[in-house]
């Protein structure tokens, strides 16, 4: 093994990780705040406080992307560093390519929220940063993916391990996206307008192979990835199927791009668009919970780890709401069910028991993977691990209750009719039907964030140990020949 | 032919051009065709770009984040013609750089919002939702009222549209063929040239915020909700005309 020739602790390229840890914790707690603020908006709008600059409009981008591309694009920057270095024992290529995505990375995602903050948006979902930031961005993303396939060619592994597969189909798909979904006119060189390059039907149809394709690959594949490296380390087991792994990869890196125009039934697009992405959505029920239960047999053997280590517990909940929001989504892309649920709270419900259910604990459970072992200590409390998990999953059960109850009843109120054929409900009626489902949401929301808080406090002090550790502990590395 | 998946496992190269195949597949054969396919969107008349009023209006639409709680997109129920009005084209939308659909209605749909309600009481509702909808979850927008509209760079921004394709015109070629197309009054609407004088004049007549002292973010935000899902006569086309686009 490599590892002989070189001290241990000198094996791998940790610097840039550590630093991608601790701002994916930052962002999670921020943009969860945010999110807190803005669903407690919707239930009390008197927090919207009269100032411009906190109106919901304004700052749901705010949440969405620090949550997205700041806690998320943090996580990933950081697990697909370590994964590609452990999985082909080899070092980063150019690390200082590696130090200019970190600080470009927080850069974009500052930016990002000044800039909405003071009005300046796309108006697309998910992309409502504007054209130099959208530049910025590419531009980090090239060179990411220059160190990411760097250190792929340098591999001294002839195989290229699975959870490789899933980051690279993320890197190369978000590069795509974000090309085509941001081609757009500045009206200025010294002003940030600019109007989309595309209009109308055609514009909706690239903002949504985007929008959920940013799903599929930022929030889904890139996290597969995540999940095919750190359930099979955690658990001590190999993956279930290495044969299942590939059928699940080509599948799934083919099916979803299909899947978006499922935003767009019944809509102006035309029918034969969102039949496709209908049809898509359907069949990729089988690739997701071929992952699904590639992830959760990967444990079988070790069930026991489910009762006494929190983190194990984080990784497998996180799958089961992977299968059960991946069952949901093809669900909601029949055109019939579609007609109920678009437009109501039931996708915000599905958006979240993804984002919360699958995504962050998978991301928890990594991290809490990690950090021992980049700092090289023991994580400060499991205790409080095991407290966060029992927050976070309450806090998950609350939200997508009340986003399915006033989901369908919002869809279901729209469209009563009375006895003479007239509308049964005015629209505000519906508005008024949510309030207590809106202060619900809240409330999940606020446990979620509680845990949040408690894994940062917990995270500082484990990092702060392994510091102080560190500096005390005699130089026990071997001598090196 | 004896393919075995390990030759990707180990390829680098090969695996990244073959995943780079497969994601491209789905978003060349959806998106494409509806740039070339002439029934993508309706052959109707009346749809007209937006006036620089009314364009300023809808940057204040995308500046506040409003799509976030309305649509802009009206689907062929029963229930939503009776709330909304007729479904919404695509011809309705094909100069909305960017498209304005949304996602969600925390508010109603506001394709067709134009009309419907007096300026008076757009004014009001955004001062102070509550003050008329007393249930309603919308922010107060008092500040459209107190702010100056900044109208200086509406040419730049008109310019800009024009290179998406929008027929704003520059010269007097271009503004002849709008005149052609949309008729006198709103050619000279679409002259870049002219677009503050425009954009003051239409603020003056139709004083939208109350005020013709000077023009507001409001009087060009009630300017753009005045004019959403107006521009089609329904009465003038037969529905068997707009389902074969469908």
């Amino acid at each position: 093994m490599s590892a002989t020739t070189v001290a241990a602790n000198e094996q791998y390229d940790y610097t840039i990780i550590k630093k991608f840890v601790v701002m994916a914790i930052v962002w999670a707690v921020v943009g969860m705040l945010v999110g807190v603020l803005i669903a407690s908006q919707l239930a009390w709008p008197f927090l919207n406080f009269d100032i411009p600059y906190l109106t919901f409009g304004r700052i749901r981008p705010i949440h969405t992307g620090a949550v997205i591309f700041g806690f998320g694009g943090c996580a990933l920057f950081a697990t697909s560093y370590y994964v590609v270095q452990r999985t082909c024992q080899t070092r980063l290529f150019a690390p200082g390519l590696a130090t200019y995505t970190f600080w470009a990375w927080q850069a974009i995602i500052v930016m990002a929220a000044t800039s909405y903050v003071f009005g300046y948006s796309q108006g697309r979902e998910y992309a409502e940063m504007e054209w130099p930031i959208d530049i910025l961005i590419e531009i980090t993303w090239v060179v990411y993916m220059v160190v990411y396939i760097g250190t792929l060619m340098r591999r001294k592994q002839a195989h290229i391990y699975v959870a490789n597969w899933f980051y690279l189909s993320f890197i190369l798909a978000t590069a795509l996206l974000h090309t085509f979904n941001n081609l757009a006119v500045p009206v200025g060189l010294f002003t940030l307008k600019s109007y989309s390059l595309f209009a109308g039907t055609q514009d909706a149809m690239v903002q949504w192979w985007y929008g959920h394709n940013a799903v599929g690959f930022f929030l889904t594949a890139a996290f597969l990835g995540m999940m095919y490296y750190f359930v099979p380390k955690h658990a001590g087991r190999p993956v279930y199927s290495y044969r299942l792994s590939i059928v699940h990869f080509w599948a799934l890196a083919f099916m979803y791009m299909w899947a978006g125009t499922h935003h767009l039934h019944w809509t102006a697009l035309p029918d034969w668009a969102s039949t496709l992405g209908a049809t898509f959505s359907i069949m990729l029920l089988l690739p997701s919970w071929g992952g699904m239960i590639n992830g959760i047999m990967t444990l079988s053997g070790a069930w026991d780890k489910l009762r006494t280590d929190p983190v194990m517990r984080f990784m497998i909940v996180a799958l089961s709401f992977y299968g059960m929001s991946t069952f949901e989504g093809p669900l909601m892309s029949l055109k019939d069910v579609n007609a109920l649920s678009h437009y109501t709270d039931w996708t915000i419900g599905h958006v979240h028991s993804g984002a919360l259910g699958w995504v962050a604990m998978i991301s928890f459970g990594t991290l809490y993977h990690m950090i021992p072992r980049l700092w090289k200590t023991e994580m400060y409390s499991v205790k409080l691990i095991n407290i966060h998990f029992w927050l976070a999953t309450i806090g998950v059960l609350l939200y997508i209750t009340a986003m399915w109850i006033s989901g369908i009843m919002q869809g279901l109120m729209w469209r009563a009719f009375d006895d003479y054929g007239n509308l049964q409900y005015s629209f505000v009626e519906s508005v008024a039907a949510m309030h207590p489902f809106y202060a619900m949401r809240a409330i999940g929301g606020m446990f979620y964030l509680t845990g949040m808080v408690i894994m940062a406090v917990n995270c500082f002090k484990t990092i702060r140990q392994g510091v102080r550790q560190a500096a005390i502990a005699p130089q026990t590395t071997p001598a090196t020949a | 032919m004896n393919f075995k998946h390990e030759l990707i496992e180990t390829n680098a190269g090969i695996l990244l051009v073959g995943t780079m195949i497969a994601i491209s597949i789905g978003g060349l054969v959806e998106i494409s065709p509806l740039f070339f396919l002439k029934n993508t969107v309706e052959d109707v008349p009346g749809v007209r770009p937006y006036s620089p009023l009314e364009l300023r209006g809808r940057d204040i639409y995308v500046r506040e984040g409003c799509y976030l709680c309305h649509s802009q997109m009206i689907r062929p129920f029963r229930d939503e013609q009776l709330r909304y009005g007729h479904y919404s084209l695509a011809a309705e939308s094909k100069y909305d750089h960017p498209f304005q659909w949304g996602s969600k209605r925390t508010g109603p749909d506001l394709a067709r919002v134009g009309g419907k309600y007096s300026n008076e009481w757009h004014v009001q509702h955004l001062v102070s939702p509550r003050s008329v909808v007393p249930e309603s979850v919308m922010p107060n927008y008092q500040w459209l009222l107190e702010n100056k509209l900044d109208y200086s760079d509406v040419g730049e921004r008109m310019a800009a549209l024009r290179i998406t394709g929008v027929p704003y015109s520059k010269n007097k070629d271009e503004y002849d063929s709008n005149v052609k197309q949309f008729g006198e009054p709103v050619a000279r609407m679409l002259s870049i040239p002219d677009a503050q004088k425009n954009l003051v004049a239409q603020a003056q007549e139709g004083n939208y915020d109350g005020d013709r002292s000077s023009v507001s973010e409001m009087d060009a935000l009630v300017a753009y909700l005045q004019v959403l899902g107006t521009m089609v006569d329904f009465s003038k086309i037969k529905p068997e005309e707009l389902v074969k686009y469908r």
